[in-house]
């Protein structure tokens, strides 16, 4: 199901400009508001040389402590008689200049310390990291206390010494990201290509980390003001008469209860400053960190939302059937997009029956499989239309209640990548229990029990042991099979399971296509298999259903479908697989590329692929057209047997 | 395939082996070490295909690496036409990658999502040829219309790209300084199937064009089977069996081998060989004194697990097609 | 495990050792004659004389640091010239107050960040996701030492809730009462940063763990949506939080020089603020070892927090 929601809106903007940086900034209130204020805030502070502002530093024990607003001083005056307004906008000006410097500082020597650590790695990166452990074993604030100890108070030192504790911050950062890019593969393709390693670190590393600097400096600036102004509060930066806001807040403090105006000012006009500046900080890394960029960082709610017009709900048709899946519609909505990720999908499974669901990536194969028991991740997923029926009841109008008995009770899931879809801070033993005691309140030993047999059931050896096992300590093999004994915990009647083998190495894949067809055959439940590999179809299944840009082309007996493809794009897909034992055979490719589901054609969604294309390919609805009770093709021209695609 | 086969080998290995750890630590006590790759000794001839072929962690990739010279061998040598290649490697890089050249597994990661293609494949070029800015215009175009995608893409980023796409710039890359030998690791794995097929075709068709020699690295025995002339089949970092493709695929001498082709599911295929849940793997950070399928193998004797057989301690057709096996099939 | 723990145990003496280094040396690069710098006001010709003999500055500077902490193993961290008494006796009682404070500060930041932390993730775009969002933003964005003049102003001078100084009443006091009547408005000034760093990352740690497929496995298995969250995903969540808590111990006990300077609390933080400012400079030394041995302390603790939670660290 990720790969629909994934990479279909990666393929989408390839003629589209993508939206500007700015843009998308600005769409940003919060960010916005930010920016305003800290403009202004900036525009305020660098234009105090031009405002008609008196003296900061000038006193006037006649005038001291006046209130705000009175005439000539519109915030008052301190317990100098120093305007408090200039001397506020003088400060803020020391104040923003230091917090700037001192994150450039850092930035510099931090980012490069990273750089260097993280591609130079080895002996260099070990000597550089304990150096930087070292600093970091300081309490923060501390180490800049010991620094301004030594060098004693002063503005500038406060600042060199900001700089110096946050150097770790932006090392640490960075040496991980630089680490993380120099192994990837375009860095030795780099190399290579006879880039040396200073054009390599500076040309191809520095760029994609480069987003990654400055979304720390943007997070850090906020807190260098803060720490800087703390510095001053506490009488160790600015010195008097220069005023920055922390050393205006100190001298405020000693007349808080006669005069606490004269610290609430300059302390508003931090939190003003400070809060602009992480507002506009988060908007940068919402728009430069990936990960936030496409949204992915929503949380999807316990069951795929269901949408659909009740008046068209389709009846069931096959009361024979175990589960029968008609007409289902299932979209992603990403931005302004809707991508139909299933777009009326038909399926029916008996008693004991084994189905396999082939199709390309972005076909929709995996999230017809989620929609059934409603994992597919609202948002942005969600059920548009159609039914699912399990022995004849309605599984999109079920109750949560009830769809959480049905999940990993009569319909239960075994997914691809066996060691991200195990949970890696329990035990095989405790998920197992966990398993089981969803759905039977069995006794805490009758549990355990229970346990031990599921795992001796899938063929571990020494399941005793292996109960008390984290899934890092097991091979893929052995971790696929837990998935599926959790599966089977509780005698599932139709077993739903998404290239349960597509992650294993091929000898395991037989073991564990071997073991689901066994179990299979022992508990007559029904498998929905979903793989994209006629020859996994092959092994275990009874009959094919083809899915190709969200609809089933084609479906028929196993053996039908390999031998006597009737759409044209089943029997290219089967073409252009190299076959083990035939390496003569002539590997027939299916030129361009499946359309994006947010941009269907008219008519076949094979029609610019398919050798056989005619002009009526291209308009109306194409029904698939049953020829026997499994057999059927959604194809105007459709392939006669022995027919050369 | 076969038409510009030659009989002197393009790149020899001899006796290669590749540690990963085993280092000092600081205070004196030594990293874990694995023994990726061990005792290697294969060659490649000019305009052929060699498959090498195997299961995760059975050091193909660590092969290839070796190979364009990304890792150094810990021991042995690789020669290419009769040059050492690990003396290159250490010396000049760049005289390297104009003989040897790679393409990746993962298309997408092996182009830097901050540059077009453009300033992908124009950084072999400045770096490798000694052409000016006119004649890498010229290259670009070629090296474009060889892998058949338009002008236009020069201009976009990796992102803007599918699967395939990306891997026909990976090819162009790696084509663009004219190497005579191009290191395949798992070029179509990635891929979906009917891309594949495309990938697949236009390598055969660029080799031909450009007289180039493949290692084509694949864990997919199917793949490897159709594209190559000589397969290598390797298990635990050491190779298990090596000769022509034909001799491999239809009477295999090594044990191994044979199970991977009964376990390796094909459509009309019915049934598979499962071996036990039991059949262990051997630790890499202790590996056995014997032979490392031993614990797996059907036909397994005493000698096997105190012994370690030879690379060609069975052989048959004057040496082209030998097996590391004390008990080869017959 | 238990090897584990012993390891890590292990692995913090040189830890603690480059502390010792590192706060010799800065000691050391004091420009000028040391003796001197360290005396400050109170730089006697006989004061210097006698230092000098008892740093032994004739020495390397090696042989300095040799001697330095064979005294300071000995529990000798010298003697304080402003206030007369042994570094060691001070900094001690200095930071038993500090303890109460920063531990009171680090208990409530935790509890309140993680809890907020799950709410908003939760609650992802609803009203109490937004309205923390928007308290933590304030929170991180407030200058603590401000926010502590606000909260005196406020519920001490307005309210007269809350004294606004000190650690114990002059007169009567004492008590566990007094002791939390005092406690109240520092402790919760000083966590409320940390608060907020701590409630951020758990939002994003949650989010980011309940896309995994296991608990996408979880559901799958029919399990409750409580049983999801606050046991599958809050368990994977904290072990990313643990290490973060450990790292915000720093910033609440450097933030205690702050409040403990506006609430005169008499801890180590507004002790080191004296004597920084007058040039007291054996005290600091004493302080920031004491402090910063503390610290590292600390995050050992977090590690190996972290350690029984993630087996795969083990």
């Amino acid at each position: 199901m990720t790969e629909a929601t994934l990479t279909t809106p990666r393929k989408q903007p390839a003629k589209t400009s993508r939206p500007s940086t700015l843009g998308l900034l600005l769409n940003n209130t919060l960010a916005t508001t930010g920016l305003i204020i800290l403009g202004i805030i900036c525009l305020l502070a660098l234009a105090a040389p031009l405002l008609p502002l008196p003296n900061p530093d000038a006193t006037a024990p006649a005038d001291r402590l006046m209130r705000p607003f009175t005439d000539g001083h519109l915030l008052g005056t301190d317990h100098l008689g120093r305007d408090l307004l200039s001397r506020l906008i003088w400060g803020t000006r020391v104040s923003l200049a230091v917090g700037l410097s001192a994150t450039a500082i850092a930035a510099f020597f931090g980012s490069l310390l990273g750089l260097l650590a993280g591609y130079a790695g080895k002996r260099v990166d070990t000597i550089i990291m304990r150096g930087i452990d070292m600093v970091m074993a300081f309490p923060y604030i501390l180490l800049a206390l010991a620094i301004v100890a030594v060098l004693g108070p002063g503005l500038l030192n406060a600042l060199y010494a900001i700089a110096l504790v946050n150097i770790p911050f932006f090392a640490r950062n960075i040496r991980g990201i630089t680490l993380g890019l120099s192994r990837r593969e375009f860095v030795d393709a780099a190399r290579l290509a006879g880039k040396s390693p200073p054009q390599i670190l500076f040309l191809e590393i520095l760029p994609n980390v480069l987003p990654v600097i400055i979304i720390t400096m943007s997070t850090t600036v906020g807190w260098m003001v803060l720490e800087t102004a703390g510095l001053s509060f506490l009488g160790l930066g600015a010195q008097p008469p220069q005023a920055d806001l922390g050393s205006m807040l100190g001298e405020g403090r000693k007349i808080l209860f006669t005069a606490p105006h004269v610290s609430i000012i300059p302390g508003l006009m931090i939190f003003a400053l400070v809060m602009s500046i992480n507002l506009f900080g988060d908007g940068i890394r919402d728009i430069l960190d990936p990960r936030l960029r496409s949204g992915s960082l929503t949380r999807p709610v316990a069951r795929t939302a269901v949408e659909r017009n009740e008046a068209d709900k389709p009846a069931p048709t096959r009361p024979d059937a175990l589960f029968e899946m008609i007409g289902l519609r299932t979209e992603f909505k990403i931005g302004t997009s809707v991508y139909k990720a299933v777009g009326g999908v038909d399926l029916a499974l008996k008693h004991g029956e084994c189905l396999g669901l082939v199709g390309e990536s972005g076909s929709g194969k995996s999230v017809t499989a989620m929609s059934v028991m409603g994992l597919v991740p609202t948002p942005p997923g969600k059920i548009a239309g159609g039914a699912a029926y399990l022995e004849g009841e309605d599984l999109f109008a079920a109750s949560d209640r009830r769809i959480r008995d049905l999940r990993g009770g009569s319909v239960s899931y075994v997914f691809q990548d066996p060691l991200s879809t195990l949970h890696p801070l329990f035990t095989v033993g405790q998920q197992l229990s966990e398993a089981i005691s969803a759905h039977a309140p069995l006794g805490r030993s009758e549990t355990q029990a229970r346990a031990l047999e599921l795992l001796s059931l899938v063929r571990i050896p020494n399941p005793a042991e292996r109960l008390k096992a984290y899934p890092h300590e097991l091979s893929g093999g052995m971790r696929q099979r837990v998935c599926i004994a959790m599966a089977l915990a509780n005698d599932a009647k139709l077993l739903i399971a998404d290239e349960p083998t597509t992650a294993l190495d091929v000898t395991v894949q037989s073991q564990i296509l071997t073991l689901m067809n066994q179990l299979r055959q022992e508990r007559d439940a029904a498998i929905l298999f979903i793989t994209h590999d006629f020859g996994v179809v092959s092994a275990l299944c009874d009959r094919v259903a083809v899915m190709y840009a969200g609809r089933i082309v084609e479906t028929g007996t196993t053996e039908d479908i390999l031998n006597n493809p009737k759409h044209p794009y089943t029997a290219k897909l089967i073409e252009c697989v190299p076959v083990l034992g035939d390496p003569g055979r002539r590997l027939d490719a299916i030129e361009g590329r499946p359309p994006v589901v947010n941009h269907l054609p008219d008519g076949c969604a094979f029609a610019d692929r398919c050798p056989h294309v005619q002009p009526v390919c291209r308009s109306g609805d194409i029904a698939l057209e049953m020829t026997g009770p499994e057999r059927g093709v959604r194809c105007l021209f459709p392939l006669t047997q022995g027919e050369d695609t | 395939m076969n038409a510009t086969l030659s009989a002197s080998p393009l790149l020899t290995l001899e006796d290669v082996a590749k540690t990963f750890g085993g280092e000092k630590k600081l205070f004196g006590k030594k990293t874990p070490a694995v023994h990726a790759v061990q005792g290697l000794s294969v060659n490649v001839r000019k305009g052929e295909i060699l498959g090498v072929v195997g299961e995760s962690g059975c050091g193909k990739s660590t092969l290839a690496r070796l190979i364009v010279g990304l890792d150094l061998p810990t021991s042995g040598t690789i020669s290419f036409d009769g040059e050492d290649l690990t003396a290159l490697a250490r010396k000049d890089r760049r005289a390297l990658s104009r003989k040897v050249q790679y393409v990746f597994q993962d298309p997408v990661a092996s182009l830097n999502p901050r540059k077009t293609i453009r300033t992908i494949l124009e950084a072999p070029l400045k770096h490798l040829t000694d052409l000016d800015a006119h004649g890498r215009e010229d290259r670009l175009q070629e090296l474009l219309s060889a892998v058949n995608l338009a002008p236009e893409f020069l201009e976009r980023y990796p992102h803007e790209f599918s699967g395939g796409q990306a891997q026909r710039i990976g090819i162009a890359r790696a084509l663009a300084a004219s190497p005579e030998l191009i290191v395949l690791d798992e070029p179509v794995s990635a891929l979906d199937v009917s891309v594949q097929a495309q990938v697949l075709n236009l390598l055969d068709t660029l080799k031909d064009k450009f007289g180039l020699t493949y290692i084509f690295i694949s864990h997919d025995l199917s793949v490897v089977e159709s594209v190559s002339d000589r397969v290598a089949v390797m298990y635990f970092g050491r190779l298990a069996e090596l000769g022509p493709s034909a001799q491999i695929f239809q009477s295999a001498l090594h044990p191994y081998t044979d199970l991977l082709m009964r376990s390796a599911p094909a459509p009309g295929r019915k049934e598979l060989f499962a071996e036990d849940a039991n059949a262990s793997l051997p630790d890499p950070y202790n590996p056995p004194q014997g032979c490392a399928f031993a614990a797996r193998c059907p036909a397994a004797s005493k000698l096997c697990s105190t012994q370690r057989p030879a690379s060609d301690e069975a052989s048959r057709t004057a040496g082209n097609h030998i097996a590391a096996c004390h008990h080869p099939l017959s | 495990m238990a090897y584990y723990i012993a390891k890590r145990l292990l692995a913090a003496i040189p830890v603690l050792f480059g502390l010792t280094i590192i706060v010799f040396l800065i000691m050391a690069m004091i420009p000028g004659d040391p003796a001197t710098a360290i005396l400050g006001s109170y730089a006697t010709p006989e004061n210097v004389a006698k230092l000098n003999r008892d740093l032994g500055l004739d020495k390397t500077l090696f042989e300095q640091y040799v001697i330095w902490i064979g005294n300071l193993i000995h529990g000798d961290l010298g003697r304080s010239y402003t206030l007369n008494r042994p570094v060691l006796d001070e900094v001690l009682e200095r930071f038993s107050a500090t303890l109460i404070l920063s531990g009171t500060s680090l208990v409530l930041c935790s509890v309140l960040g993680l809890l907020a932390g799950i709410i908003s993730a939760v609650r992802q775009y609803g009203w109490a996701d937004k309205a923390i969002t928007l308290i933590v933003l304030i929170g991180i964005s407030t200058p603590s030492f401000w926010l502590g003049l606000l909260l005196i102003l406020i519920f001490a001078v307005n309210l007269k809730l809350f004294p606004a100084s000190g650690m114990y009443a002059i007169y009567g006091g004492g008590d566990l009462a007094d002791l939390i009547h005092h406690l109240t408005l520092p402790a919760l000034t000083l966590s409320i940063v940390a608060t907020g760093v701590i409630a951020r990352l758990t939002r994003t740690a949650m989010l980011e763990v309940l896309r995994q497929d296991y608990i996408r496995t979880a559901r799958a298995k029919g399990l409750s949506e409580s049983k999801v969250i606050y046991k599958h995903a809050f368990k994977a969540a904290l072990v990313n939080v643990v290490p973060v808590i450990g790292i915000q111990a720093g910033f609440v006990i450097g933030g205690a020089v702050y409040i403990e300077t506006v609430f005169q609390w008499p801890g180590i933080g507004s002790m080191l603020v004296t004597a920084i400012s007058t040039r007291d400079l054996l005290l600091v030394q004493g302080g920031v070892l004491i402090v910063a041995s503390a610290y590292v302390l600390f995050n050992l603790l977090a590690d190996v927090v972290q350690t029984i939670l993630d087996p795969r660290l083990r």
